[in-house]
């Protein structure tokens, strides 16, 4: 019997596809599931990652769009579709034996997980205003769930409801900008907008104006830049260790991934000249992220401000704009994914059921207590501070070369004291984890490192030096990746 | 020839590996060293096997026809920059290989010695990583086809030095000597790097091969440019190599364990410099002053140092000197454009000093680490290999002919007088130059291996020959010491010199430049090599009446003439000139520096900015209040503000 192909070209959405399919099955078969084998679910939520990967490997070098020009397949979204992929499968790893160690092992958790990368991939591949809508809520709204998942915990709590007010408002500007520039243009796919701004005199219509700045503020409060930042310190801290990791990687670079496709697509600089206001976002997000992290005494809030910070550094990349700037930001998301998901594997491993050991002072003489995980995490600091060889240096390098290149020197002097700041507190806890002795405690023993955790430090680790190192290759991917949006 | 990359591989990977093995074995405390066998053989297996590919890609390099045997290999690039391109890349041409084929072979046997040497230290594993470690960076020093990489190599043999010459770090002598080498090889270092800057500056690249192409069109010939890119070249080898005014690292260095000094301070770290001169004979030869310096801080570097090994006491420290003689021997060659006499001695050097080393370690192993010369003797009958060994390596660097050294030593004193921009007087300091070697050289052989014993008792009890592992690298050696000369026979001597025409290659531009050395009649050849060995057997005549037959004689010259004893003793007060001219003055002002100024200007402005910024972050945290009515309105505010921008624009 023959199978007939519909219009819609499914090889392109094949990645999105499983994903789906995976986290419907989850949901499905979980309730089935005995306690001692609900780690099938995560294990099915790899596997699935796995396929999605594969599958967008085939999608390499393909140019197409798909739905009536609404999702559209190209490096670009393959590339952003790699480093989420990747940064899903590092947490489901990671979230394994956290999970088990905090008793809160339960299907929906990976299914969940899926669904808020299925909305990741949909805002990389969006063409269109309202499936980056789509995306950006499916991907919003999976990760409010996730952020409260201790339900016996009130912090967790906290911040899954905090997360959802601040998102919900922040996503009513989103759509009111939405709405605004169909008034104008009168079609929400990108590819009109910009056939409308370069033929019209776009630069006196108000409406579309106050759409791009609407559209600014949503996109702002996904990448946590200041000042739409002030709900990251509370989310971060309060969720689950692993969904902190998660919100931070893949959710950010889907916030930049369409932040930076439609900015830089359809609101082309020539014809509107945002880059001011985003350069003082740039400078404000750099500063206060790194000035007020100097203040933390708790690691993941440290590293919520830190996060704060470096979409600082990412903002700078788009206010470079052009081929340079865009191929600078992906290597800058990338590298950042790694070094954060590794810096973060640390802070679980720490962990002890029902107890963080996310104060600062839990980290001194970690060097004597365990000092294999004491060095990786000085090499994922040390990748955050962006020190050479690291990847963080040279994603740095990248975006400040970049910017230079453009003319934005003063913007560049103000990241790169920034950057200076961040080395105190970065170099802080290597301080403490070497120089310091073990504050006296109850529980002494060995710290044990689950296998999946391990498994994670070593891909983060071998990624970070990888990129510091031998950045070419994986430059020249991104550089490949960023022609079809100009 | 595409294999090349696993030449410096295998050492890589031995250092890795016998790295970890070194911090895992640290943890436990056992009487015994654990995976001493596992670390020797992945320590020696790995420059071994290196040596097996270099053998391999020199035949195939052989089998080339003479005008293509330059080959490129380009692993993969390793900064790309704007218009900054560099390569990690290898360049395989003659010299290229000549250099790995000494390196690993050479270095191959010193690994396979240490095993016996440092049989009984607790830091075998780390010793040996540290040993793979340097042979990796000396590989890539010698197959690096660009300055940069070249550069990381200098630098990473410069850092192995240090961390082997304090490897017994307890001691404080030795961990001063390390630091020595250190500070005083950056002075060097610091004119290297300059010069590779103006290299990039000038040519926009820093490929050898497109460099040397350019250079006679960018530069002009004996130019101010091209004569401070070689002096600063230079620069960084005198102080690599050891030559005048940097070489005082170098005797110190023998605080380090004994086959590293024969590795690295004899045989190959410290030929580095001869090498990079002649692998850059391209700019040297267009700056004719260069040349001369070169040629003149080599021949007073040889005879110099060869005064003050005339009267030390040490048997390391004789040899070190004499190595920083023999140095100068070789960069006397590359300044007069005898290029190929340079890397032939450096070849023949490499061979017979190891030796000398190596048998001087075994020495101490029979002595139980006994290092003055005046408490030996009479080691003959105990040790008769060394013995046998020493002699060979002493012939051999002596120049007595039809050993190696004879023929390298001659053909750079023949070119130094026949060469267009040599000289007589070069010719004439390094037949003199010569004649000290020789005598010092068997007054070392004489004082500790024939006349009477004048070892403590209890030690002369327990001497004993030295173990397989370290007698049969000497007999190897001691056999190239004998034959390695045999590549390089003078035409003149009825040879074919099949080592200059392999080199000719590279060296065509140097080959002009001596080629007026051929107008000279062969009957004048003779007539200097005649004089040579003359000078040096009235030296070995004159050694023996002092130290065999006659013992008192050296104490009555030395009382006779106390202020010349004195000054060769003390090293002509170098090291102390130093301190008080450059240390001493340089400590003073760091200490003003430091007190003064770092602290209360750099220190008082960098703490107050930054406890200015610590208060900042304090009071935006105060933003922070938890309430998410505050939330919403700096987020209302942020919108607020930039609607505002975009519709007032």
């Amino acid at each position: 019997m023959d199978w007939i192909i519909p219009a819609v070209n499914l090889k392109l959405i094949l990645p999105e596809i499983v994903v789906c399919l995976f986290a419907i099955l989850i949901l499905v078969t979980d309730p089935f599931l005995s306690k001692e084998r609900k780690i099938w679910s995560a294990h099915l939520s790899w596997i699935a990652v796995v396929i999605a990967f594969i599958a967008n490997i085939r999608l390499w070098n393909l140019q197409e769009a798909t739905f009536t020009n609404m999702f559209l397949v190209d490096n670009y979204a393959t590339f952003f579709k790699f480093i989420f992929l990747a940064g899903s499968f590092l947490i489901i790893l990671i979230s394994m034996s956290y999970l088990k160690r905090e008793e809160i092992l339960h299907g929906e958790y990976f299914s969940l997980i899926l669904f808020s990368t299925l909305g990741m991939m949909l805002l990389a591949s969006g063409f269109d205003l309202v499936v980056i809508f789509l995306g950006l809520e499916i991907m919003s709204v999976s990760l409010y769930v996730l952020a409260g998942f201790k339900r016996s915990d009130l912090a967790s709590n906290e911040a899954s409801l905090k997360y959802f007010l601040m998102g919900a408002f922040a996503t009513g500007f989103l759509l009111y900008g939405i709405v605004m520039i169909y008034g104008s243009v009168g079609s929400t796919n990108l590819g009109q907008i910009i056939n409308h701004i370069t033929s019209n005199d776009a630069g006196s219509n108000l409406l579309i104006w106050a759409g791009a700045g609407l559209l600014l503020v949503g996109f702002g409060f996904k990448i946590a830049s200041v000042p739409f930042h002030m709900w990251v310190p509370d989310v971060y801290q309060g969720a689950p260790t692993p969904i902190t990791a998660f919100i931070s990687a893949g959710p950010k670079a889907a916030g930049f991934a369409a932040l930076l496709r439609v900015f830089l697509f359809s609101f082309t600089t020539i014809k509107m000249d945002w880059t001011m206001i985003v350069w003082i976002m740039a400078a404000l997000t750099m500063s206060v992220g790194n000035i007020v992290a100097l203040a933390q005494s708790d690691i993941k809030r440290m590293l919520a401000y830190s996060s704060i910070a470096h979409a600082g550094y990412v903002l700078v990349a788009l206010v470079a704009g052009g081929e340079t700037g865009v191929s600078s930001a992906l290597f800058y998301l990338l590298a950042y994914t790694f070094m954060n998901i590794g810096a973060f594997t640390v802070v679980i491993a720490l962990g002890r059921k029902g107890q963080d050991n996310t104060k600062l002072e839990d980290y001194s003489g970690l060097g004597s207590r365990s000092p294999i995980l004491a060095i990786l995490m000085t090499i994922f600091l040390f990748s955050l501070a962006g020190f050479p060889p690291t990847a963080g240096f040279m994603a740095k390098f990248y975006v400040f070369g970049s910017a230079v290149k453009s003319g934005f020197t003063g913007l560049v002097i103000i990241g790169v004291l920034n950057s200076l700041i961040s080395v105190y507190y970065y170099l802080r806890i290597v301080v403490l984890m070497f120089m310091q002795a073990p504050v006296t405690r109850t529980d002494n023993e060995r710290i044990k490192v689950a296998f999946c955790a391990i498994l994670v430090l070593i891909i983060s680790t071998w990624a970070v030096l990888q990129m510091g190192i031998f950045p070419q290759s994986l430059l020249s991917l991104a550089q490949a990746s960023v022609s079809s949006i100009f | 020839m595409n294999y090349v990359y696993l030449i410096p591989l295998f050492p890589l990977l031995g250092f890795l590996i016998n790295g970890l093995l070194a911090l895992s074995f640290k943890t436990r405390s056992d009487e015994k060293i654990p995976g001493m066998s596992l670390v020797s053989w992945i320590g020696c297996g790995s420059v071994g096997l290196s040596f097996l590919t270099s053998i391999t890609i020199f035949f195939k390099l052989l089998a080339l026809p003479a005008g293509e045997r330059v080959v490129q290999k380009i692993a993969f690039p390793w900064i790309l920059s704007g218009t900054f391109h560099v390569d990690i890349g290898f360049l395989l041409d003659p010299l290229s290989s000549v250099m790995i084929l000494v390196v690993t072979g050479v270095g191959f046997f010193i690994h396979v010695y240490s095993t016996g040497y440092m049989a009984e230290d607790k830091g075998y594993a780390r010793y040996f990583s540290y040993l793979n470690l340097f042979t990796f960076f000396m590989l890539m020093l010698v197959l690096s086809n660009n300055f940069l990489l070249l550069y990381l190599g200098w630098e990473g043999v410069g850092l192995c030095s240090y961390l082997l010459i304090g490897f017994w770090y307890e001691k404080k002598t030795a961990s001063d000597a390390g630091k020595k080498a250190f500070i005083v090889n950056r002075v060097g270092d610091f004119g290297f790097a300059l010069a590779v800057m103006l290299i990039f500056w000038t040519f926009g690249n820093l490929n050898f091969t497109s460099v040397f192409e350019n250079a006679p069109q960018v530069l002009a010939f004996g130019g101010g440019l091209v004569t401070a890119i070689t002096l600063l070249l230079f620069m960084g080898a005198t102080g690599k190599s050891a030559q005048i005014p940097l070489y005082v690292w170098l005797p110190d260095a023998m605080e380090g364990p004994t086959p590293v000094s024969a590795l690295i301070h004899a045989a190959t770290m410290v030929t580095a410099g001869v090498y990079m001169v002649a692998r850059c004979h391209a700019l040297f030869l267009l700056a004719p002053i260069s040349m001369g310096v070169v040629a003149v801080i080599g021949a007073v570097t040889a005879i110099y140092a060869a005064s003050i090994g005339l009267v030390q006491n040490d048997i390391k420290r004789v040899l070190a000197y004499s190595t920083i003689s023999q140095l100068g021997y070789m960069f006397l060659a590359c300044g007069v454009g005898a290029f190929t006499a340079g890397i032939f001695h450096l070849m023949t050097h490499a061979f017979f000093k190891a030796l000398l080393f190596l048998s001087a370690g075994s020495v101490m192993h029979a002595l139980a680490g006994e290092l003055n010369m005046q408490k030996m003797g009479g080691l003959k009958k105990h040790t008769p290999v060394t013995f046998w060994c020493f002699l060979a390596g002493t012939l051999a660097i002596s120049g007595i002919p039809l050993f190696s050294g004879f023929f390298s030593k001659d053909e750079i004193l023949w070119k130094a007088f026949s060469s267009s921009s040599g000289h007589f007087l070069l010719w004439l300091v390094g037949v003199i130059t010569a004649g000290m070697t020789a005598f010092y050289m068997f007054r070392l052989f004489f004082m500790v291996f024939l006349g009477k014993s004048r070892m403590n008792p209890h030690v002369e009890a327990h001497v004993h020959e030295s173990p397989k592992p370290m007698t049969i690298p000497l007999i190897v050696l001691a056999v190239l010491s004998v034959i390695g000369g045999y590549v390089g026979i003078p035409k003149s001597l009825g040879g074919s010199n099949r080592f200059e025409g392999f080199l000719s290659s590279v060296f065509e531009g140097g080959h002009e430049v001596s080629a007026e050395a051929t107008a000279h009649a062969p009957s004048a050849e003779y007539l200097l090599m005649i004089i040579s060995i003359a000078v040096v057997l009235t030296s070995i005549f004159l050694s023996y009446r002092f130290y065999i037959k006659n013992p008192d004689i050296p104490k009555r010259l030395a009382a006779k003439y106390k202020t010349a004893y004195n000054i060769l003793s003390n090293k002509y007060y170098v090291d102390e000139f130093y301190n008080k001219v450059i240390v001493n003055p340089l400590l003073n002002l760091a200490w003003f520096l430091w007190k003064k100024f770092d602290v209360l200007v750099i220190d008082g402005t960098a703490n107050g900015i930054a406890s200015l910024v610590k208060w900042g972050g304090g009071v935006i945290r105060k933003t922070e209040t938890g309430y998410l009515r505050n939330y919403t309105l700096s987020l209302i505010f942020g919108a607020m503000l930039i609607l505002a921008y975009f519709i007032l624009r």
